[in-house]
């Protein structure tokens, strides 16, 4: 039987230009936050977002209409669009922001993200988002789209299929008891976890591809939306520097440093 | 009068980048008059997305394989696949053909960032694109490169055969002999050192057609590895060890006529050309090399504390980082001006002589320094940082000896001096 004349997907793949995970995190000296002159790069929950995009369009081809990635940020942004070009995004929409501006909280992006997806021609079926940033680990901003958008979410995701006919999606969720299998409907919000697929190099001619592909520019006030904080960040310092610990010679002698260390349930 | 091609690094710039429109497959730069000259570490936002994908794959795809590699002196047939996957076995082969259309400069930025992991794969990519590749791509007529450059971008890998035991700075006293027989070439003889050799199956071979023609002679011809070529003894080695070096045998092996590049006697003009820009190749190998070791000791001096500091904030020990520092840079500087030149189409036989011959002793020197930073663990095998110091050697000795380079150079001086 042909599948009805179920709608081509539209996948719409957020993604965040992030302190890069091999830098060592220092606190700025005014302990107000990180120092952030350091080097950048995309998100690694977002290059699996967008690596799950691309395997979608690898499985269900034809029927990904779309796969456009976007960000939020200063100038320099624009870089983590190429390298989410580079490994298949079709497009991508760059909001920009002036570079001294601080960076946008996680209900503002959500709110930018509703404006972006309103403004859609076709609609947005499917948001995948990572499941946090690893500069400030927050893992607000797709729940709180979802939200905002009053659509399903599906969050944690370590494993997704979707059926595009009947427009579900099968999630299975990665929660502290072990997996969570969920069955959705689309529209619907997804953020990825580390065990959902491992992203591909950008290879050079994906590279140079890129280039040829469109960015679209806007502005938060293109979006009607208000870009600025509302949380203030009172002081950011380090965790008290680790003491060494000691050797013991045998369990009774661990026993009784415990009992010293006030641990009673031993 | 050459006015320089100007090239700004503009990350917002999606309209015309800047440069110099060229013939052949290369950027596609177009020449401004009113943008200032770069600085010589100015790259396109391609060029640096490619260093970083490549940095990405060496890290993690080949690092964890070098040991292995080199302590059994083979190269992982996944890293070769990886290399054609990733599309940087045809960096400058236009996309018609399959490759990334991408500059010269890029395969040298590829070649380095390879290079800071593992040099014998870095050279493996250097061979094949900056030798086998653009021998096809200068000198190839339509229907070879469209025969060989895509089978050469997507899975096989080249070989250059060059050297014989009896010929190496003096490449044109090759005895390799090639007799015609109808429609075919008959080449008898033997190479040696034959890089990628092992694993290679498309072979670039230089015979003599007419050795009473002395070097006019020698030509240029394109083989398979199943026509007939045998593969002798592989050699053991100080270093680069997971990079096969070969001596090839060749037993009346038969060539059609069709396969002769350049056209007959051509042969050592394509060999001194191309020898040339591989010469930039090796730069960026060294380049990358003294990059790598540099960056595997110098956070460890930070690390390592004895007397109560790290090791790396001793004044002695700050002094020869920052010496060892800027022979990198100047190396650098070197290797990615006649890369530039190169593009531009200006000469650069001489810098490109002195890119391979600095970069060769900046590399011993900084290996050679890293290992005794690193004390008794830069000694052990372990933690690959000796690797660099074996590795280095081979940079003084091929594609032109170090002496050799001195001797290009001494004569270019010589010229505008006298």
């Amino acid at each position: 039987m042909r599948p009805s004349a179920a709608r081509l997907l539209n996948i719409l793949v957020p993604v965040k230009r992030a302190v890069d995970y091999a830098v060592k995190i220092r606190v700025n000296p005014q302990q107000t936050g990180i120092d952030t002159n350091v080097k950048h790069s995309m998100n690694p929950f977002d290059e699996i977002a967008v690596e799950e995009a691309v395997r979608l369009r690898e499985r269900l081809k034809d029927q990904i209409k779309s796969i456009k990635a976007v960000t939020i940020g200063p100038p320099k942004s624009i870089d983590t669009l190429r390298t989410a070009l580079a490994m298949g995004a079709d497009s991508a929409i760059h909001v920009e922001m002036p570079e001294s501006a601080p960076a946008p909280e996680p209900l503002a992006v959500a709110k930018a993200l509703r404006a972006i997806i309103e403004k859609q021609e076709g609609g947005v079926d499917l948001v995948i988002l990572g499941k946090q940033a690893i500069d400030d680990d927050l893992g607000l901003t797709g729940q709180m789209l979802a939200g905002l958008l009053n659509w399903p979410q599906a969050t944690f995701a370590s494993k997704v299929d979707i059926d595009v006919a009947k427009k579900e999606a099968t999630v299975v969720r990665e929660i502290d008891g072990g997996g969570e299998e969920i069955r959705c409907h689309l529209p619907l919000i997804i953020t990825t976890d580390l065990r959902l697929n491992e992203p591909r190099y950008a290879s050079l001619p994906n590279i140079m591809k890129a280039k040829k592909k469109p960015i679209e520019k806007l502005s938060a006030s293109d979006l009607g939306v208000d870009l600025s904080p509302i949380l203030e960040t009172l002081k950011v310092s380090e965790p008290p520097k680790r003491v060494g610990g000691g050797k013991v010679e045998s369990v009774d002698e661990l026993i009784a440093k415990l009992k010293d260390a006030g641990i009673t349930a031993v | 009068m050459f006015r320089s091609a100007i090239r700004v690094a503009k990350p917002l710039s999606r309209a015309c980048p800047l440069g110099v429109t060229r013939a052949f497959a290369s950027s596609r730069y177009v020449r401004s008059e009113n943008a200032p000259p770069t600085s010589l570490d100015t790259f396109t936002d391609e060029e640096q997305m490619l260093r970083e994908a490549v940095q990405r794959f060496a890290t993690e795809v080949v690092g964890p394989k070098v040991r292995e590699m080199d302590e059994n002196e083979n190269m992982d047939p996944a890293i070769i696949k990886g290399l054609f996957e990733q599309g940087l076995m045809g960096i400058e082969t236009s996309a018609d053909h399959g490759g990334a259309e991408s500059s010269f400069t890029s395969a040298i930025i590829a070649i380095e960032e390879l290079a800071k992991i593992d040099p014998s794969v870095s050279v493996l990519c250097d061979v094949h694109n900056t030798l086998v590749n653009t021998v096809l791509r200068k000198y190839g007529n339509k229907e070879q490169q469209d025969k060989w450059l895509p089978q050469l971008a997507e899975s096989k890998l080249g070989s250059f055969c060059l050297s014989e035991t009896g010929s190496g700075s003096d490449a044109f006293a090759l005895q390799t002999r090639a007799t015609k027989d109808g429609n075919d070439w008959i080449i008898n003889g033997s190479k040696m050192w034959i890089t990628n050799s092992y694993e290679a199956e498309i072979f670039l071979i230089f015979a003599n057609i007419d050795p009473s023609a002395g070097y006019k002679g020698i030509t240029c011809f394109i083989a398979t590895k199943d026509m007939g070529i045998q593969i002798a003894k592989k050699e053991q080695k100080l270093g680069i060890r997971a990079s096969s070096t070969c001596t090839l045998n060749f037993d009346d092996l038969k060539i059609p006529a069709e396969n002769v590049i350049g056209g007959e006697g051509k042969g050592y003009k394509i060999a001194i050309e191309i020898l040339n820009e591989g010469r930039i190749g090796i730069a960026a190998q060294m380049l990358g090399l003294a990059q790598g070791a540099f960056d595997k000791a110098v956070p460890y001096t930070y690390q390592r504390k004895q007397f109560g500091q790290p090791v790396g904030t001793f004044q002695g020990m700050a002094f020869q980082i920052a010496q060892a520092a800027i022979e990198i840079e100047s190396a650098r500087l070197l290797t990615y001006n006649a890369a530039r030149r190169k593009e531009q189409g200006l000469s650069f036989t001489k810098e490109a002589a002195m890119a391979k011959y600095w970069s060769s002793v900046v590399a011993q020197k900084v290996s050679g320094s890293a290992i005794e930073w690193a004390g008794g663990v830069g000694f052990t095998r372990e933690t690959g940082i000796e690797k660099y110091w074996r590795d280095s050697k081979i940079g003084a000795i091929y594609e032109g000896t170090s002496n050799i380079q001195l001797q290009t150079i001494a004569k270019f001086v010589q010229k505008e001096y006298s």
